[in-house]
């Protein structure tokens, strides 16, 4: 079925499947960013934007988006190279998989949250899973990166 | 220095933290075949009849391959050097299915869709078999996995098929029966660890096509890509000269990618059909298709003198290697040869083991590579040898630990014959460092936080190699291009782990220029030059080495020619990375002048320097991991509040990739310790085969981690390095079960330590 929906400010017209998830449509339409990294909706590596609110694209059907407004991180590149930055200070990024779904969260929460407590970072970021940095690397960019 | 020890920042970091199109599948051209397989839903069966022709039928469906269209040859897919000492045990596809998950057939077709309703088109009738599930009985079982003739070992590894034993090894020093026999204290235990998964976040994959000269080009997502050269060339029977693999971003490893798991499948597609092809393994493939780390059971017998002098240690080891034999003479004998020598004040020393084949998933390489397993059982073992002792577990480390100069006599001889020492180890520093920043003397072994909570502190030590001595090699090349920039090639990969980027802060150092004058390229099999590969903790040492030498022997080139073009002799001239210059300062020439004069037609040349290096030795880092739990006494919840660790890898090369590499490691065996569960149903099928039933620690999951290294200089080391990547993750299994004994007093000596498990000991304990 065709759809319409705003993919980084831009109107662009899908050719998607019923049973279609939107993570799958958006790479096939050359959003590469957005990874598949499970197939159970757990570890947070498909995060896209839907409507400004971070959202599974795994779990999503590319038919629900209809008319809404989808970010990648394609379509943030300026504020994810200046959080990225903060990221590769620490040498936190290691292998990247897992980033775009990563950093679409961190960007997501910063526009969320003011001046978040650590364990209001952890929280928001509990379901961006990661196996290479153990966390640390990560949390000590985000502080510096938010500023708290 | 300029550029080593210094926090350089990854020179690919930008790239992959903000999305950019670097891995395997962002690659992949649109018109590729999905591949996807038929797997066995038994754990050990034949197949008696295979009918594909409905799914060949299918609209759309270009191939599909069992049995009977694959070479019967069989090779191993573990990425180790020729002649590999895993034997060659499986075929691309096989008339056994020797596990839930084994590839019954292959399917290709033009969409997703398609290959996955093929393959329920395909009827098979399996003879189905008593499997082997529970490796403590594999040995001498009435069923054998590996019944065929054709099976083929390059030399002895203790193998014996129709017991069904992959491999057996013996390390022994002195006579440990007198040495028991000096010992007042005997500790006498058997450990279990689980099958832990390596779990990195970019799942298995590769694509293959053809180039414009019918070879076969292999795009994969692989931490070996010399090795899956040899090994495809041997399981599609083809020339290795018509393959070539190439080694984009990698989204993570951590061994895994040192076995050839899905390469094979696409590449024989593409040899089928001519056209490209791609497999993406989804997670539940990941999970229960590939490799894991081996479950073992070993069993310690530990003793000592009543001062606390250890005498004798015993090892028995039994290695879980499932289906087939993929790394299995090596993991287990690692176990051996790199926890004994820790303690070499010990008079004898023995390490006996076995690797069976069971009906399940097949084990391999994972970072730690044996020497985890080890570290987890002889490390308790200590720990409660000290509580026997009446002594603080430190101090008996500190007495009976290896120290720098020392030998031990599993690390054997050089080829002069003289014992090989540890020439570089600041052990004894990282457990004094350790013990303050936990402020070990003040809490252990535990105190009270509530009524219903209490907190312990428990401790191990480990240690790991640098490379494989004397098999590991590596080459680089470093090219000086006509505008004055270098490309450093590298066989090496960096699968996230900055490898690059360390390498290239060693050219910088030598080569005194900045980071940006180098590009890195790394790997293409045809440009590449030879490295092993990414394992063993190779690249900073092994690697490392070999960037040294090349990056010298073009400096020596750019003098010369630098010295040429201002008519005057290489001993008058010196380079300092802008300029090769007079040395009483009269007259110079830019290093971009000389770039351009040597590919003109003046210079006629290009500056190519070449650096190959091999270990003799294996240079050990080593680590004093220290774990700080609180436990609930009512649940059995066990809280991770805080874990140290001190680590001795050499001259840190990057203080801020290390860092990050350690703390990635501790919370990958804080996982294993605590989360990791493994669980097959009782007909063999892996349950834990989704993030979902698996748990990988989350970032709520870890309490604080402290890193910190306490550095001694290795000499045969690039600026004194050793290496880092594996020997993170052994610790924190051993130190985590010492907490959570000293907390509640429940030994814990199978893995992963639930609260469940600590409970129920509770309970145990208070009934006795």
């Amino acid at each position: 079925m065709k759809i319409e929906a705003t993919i980084n400010n831009k109107k662009i017209q899908m050719e998607v499947a019923n049973d279609e998830f939107l993570v799958d449509a958006l790479r096939r339409y050359g959003y590469s960013s957005v990874k598949r990294g499970c197939d159970t909706g757990c570890c947070g590596l498909c995060t896209v934007w839907i409507n400004e609110r971070p959202t599974l694209s795994c779990s999503t059907l590319a038919p629900t988006v209809q008319g809404k407004q989808i970010t990648t991180i394609e379509g943030l590149q300026e504020e994810a190279k200046e959080f990225a930055s903060f990221l590769v200070k620490e040498g936190a990024e290691q292998c990247g998989f897992c980033s775009p779904g990563f950093v679409m969260t961190v960007l997501a929460m910063k526009r969320e949250l003011e001046k978040p407590t650590e364990e209001e970072i952890q929280h928001y970021l509990v379901g961006n899973l990661c196996r290479c940095t153990g966390y640390a690397g990560q949390l000590r960019a985000i502080k510096k990166y938010l500023e708290v | 220095m300029k550029f080593v020890n210094q926090p350089i920042e990854k020179i690919d970091g930008m790239d992959v933290a903000t999305g950019k199109p670097v891995y395997t599948d962002d690659l992949v051209m649109t018109n590729a075949l999905i591949v996807k397989i038929l797997r066995s839903p038994h754990a050990f069966a034949e197949i008696k009849s295979i009918d594909v022709s409905r799914a060949e039928d299918l609209p759309g469906v270009e191939c599909v391959l069992t049995y009977k269209d694959v070479p019967n040859v069989r090779f191993t897919m573990a990425g180790q050097s020729y002649p590999e000492p895993s034997p060659y045990d499986r075929l691309i596809l096989d008339k056994i299915l020797r596990y839930v998950g084994d590839e019954v057939a292959i399917v290709a077709a033009v969409d997703e869709k398609t290959a996955n309703k093929a393959l329920k088109l395909i009827k098979v009738e399996y003879e189905v078999m008593e499997p082997v599930l529970d490796f403590e009985e594999a040995i001498g079982h009435s069923t054998v996995i590996h019944p065929e003739d054709n099976l083929h070992i390059n030399f002895d590894i203790g193998f014996n098929q129709h017991k069904n034993i992959a491999s057996s090894t013996i390390i022994e020093a002195g006579n440990i029966e007198e040495a028991f026999d000096e010992c007042t204290h005997i500790v006498e235990e058997t450990y279990y660890i689980q099958a832990q998964s390596h779990a990195m976040m970019e799942t298995y994959r590769a694509f293959s096509y053809l180039d414009l000269n019918e070879r076969l080009s292999v795009v994969s997502s692989t931490q070996i890509p010399f090795h899956v050269r040899r090994i495809l060339a041997r399981a599609l029977q083809i020339p290795a000269s018509k393959i070539r693999v190439i080694k984009p971003r990698i989204g993570g490893g951590f061994g895994g990618k040192q076995t050839a798991s899905v390469e094979v499948f696409p590449a024989i597609v593409t040899l089928k059909t001519g056209k490209p092809a791609k497999i993406i393994y989804d997670r539940k493939e990941s999970f229960s298709c590939t490799t894991s780390r081996h479950a073992m059971r070993i069993k310690v017998k530990l003793g000592a003198d009543r001062d606390g002098r250890i005498r004798g240690i015993d090892m028995e080891g039994l290695a879980d290697t499932g289906a087939y034999g993929e790394h299995a003479p090596t993991v287990f004998s690692v176990t051996g040869y790199k926890t004994l020598p820790l303690y070499n004040q010990a008079k004898a020393v023995r390490y006996r083991a076995h690797a069976v084949y069971t009906n399940k998933m097949t084990a391999g390489a994972f970072r730690g590579y044996g020497v985890t397993q080890g570290t987890f059982a002889l490390e308790c073992a200590i720990n409660q040898l000290a509580g026997k002792l009446n002594m603080d577990p430190a101090k008996l480390r500190e007495i009976n630990m290896i120290r720098e100069g020392e030998s031990s006599p599993v690390l054997g001889k050089k080829d002069d014959g003289t014992p090989i020492k540890m020439e570089s180890c600041a052990l004894d520093r990282c457990v004094k460092k350790g013990k303050a920043l936990i402020e070990w003397d003040r809490k252990f072994p535990s105190y009270e936080v509530s009524d219903t909570k209490v907190r312990g502190l428990g401790m191990a030590i480990t240690m790991q190699g640098s490379g494989i001595a004397k098999i590991d090699t590596a080459s680089t090349i470093i090219k000086l291009n006509d505008d004055g920039f270098f490309t450093l090639l590298l066989g090496s990969t960096d699968m996230g782990t900055g490898s690059d980027t360390i390498l290239a802060q060693m050219a910088a150092e030598v080569l005194e220029i900045p980071m940006d004058k180098i590009i890195v390229h790394a790997v293409d099999t045809d440009i590449s030059p030879f490295d092993t590969g990414s394992y063993a903790s190779s690249t900073t040492y092994v690697t490392g080495n070999a960037v040294i030498k090349a990056a010298e022997n073009i400096k020596e080139q750019i003098i010369e020619y630098g010295a040429r073009f201002l008519n005057q002799s290489m001993e008058a001239v010196e380079f300092d990375g802008g300029y090769v210059k007079e040395i009483d300062g009269s007259n110079r020439i830019s290093l971009d002048e000389i770039a351009q004069r040597v590919v003109s037609g003046e210079g006629k040349s290009q500056l190519i320097g070449h650096g190959s290096f091999g270990g003799d030795t294996s240079p050990a880092p080593f680590i004093a991991g220290f774990a700080e739990v609180e436990i609930d006494k009512e649940t059995g919840k066990i809280d991770l509040i805080d874990y140290v660790a001190v680590i001795d890898c050499g001259t840190v090369i990057n203080p801020n990739l290390a860092t990050i590499q350690a703390e990635g490691g501790l919370v990958q065996g804080i996982g294993m310790a605590m989360f990791e569960d493994v669980v097959y149903s009782s007909k063999g099928k892996l349950q834990t085969n989704t993030l979902m039933q698996y748990k990988i620690p989350c970032r709520k999951d870890i309490g604080k981690l402290t890193v910190e290294f306490e550095s001694s200089f290795e000499p045969s080391g690039p600026f004194g390095a050793k290496s880092i990547g594996e020997v993170v993750v052994n610790t924190p299994p051993a130190a985590i079960a010492h907490a959570v004994y000293n907390a509640v007093g429940v030994n814990a000596r199978n893995l992963p330590i639930t609260p469940e498990k600590v409970l129920m000991g509770m309970l145990e304990n208070k009934k006795s």
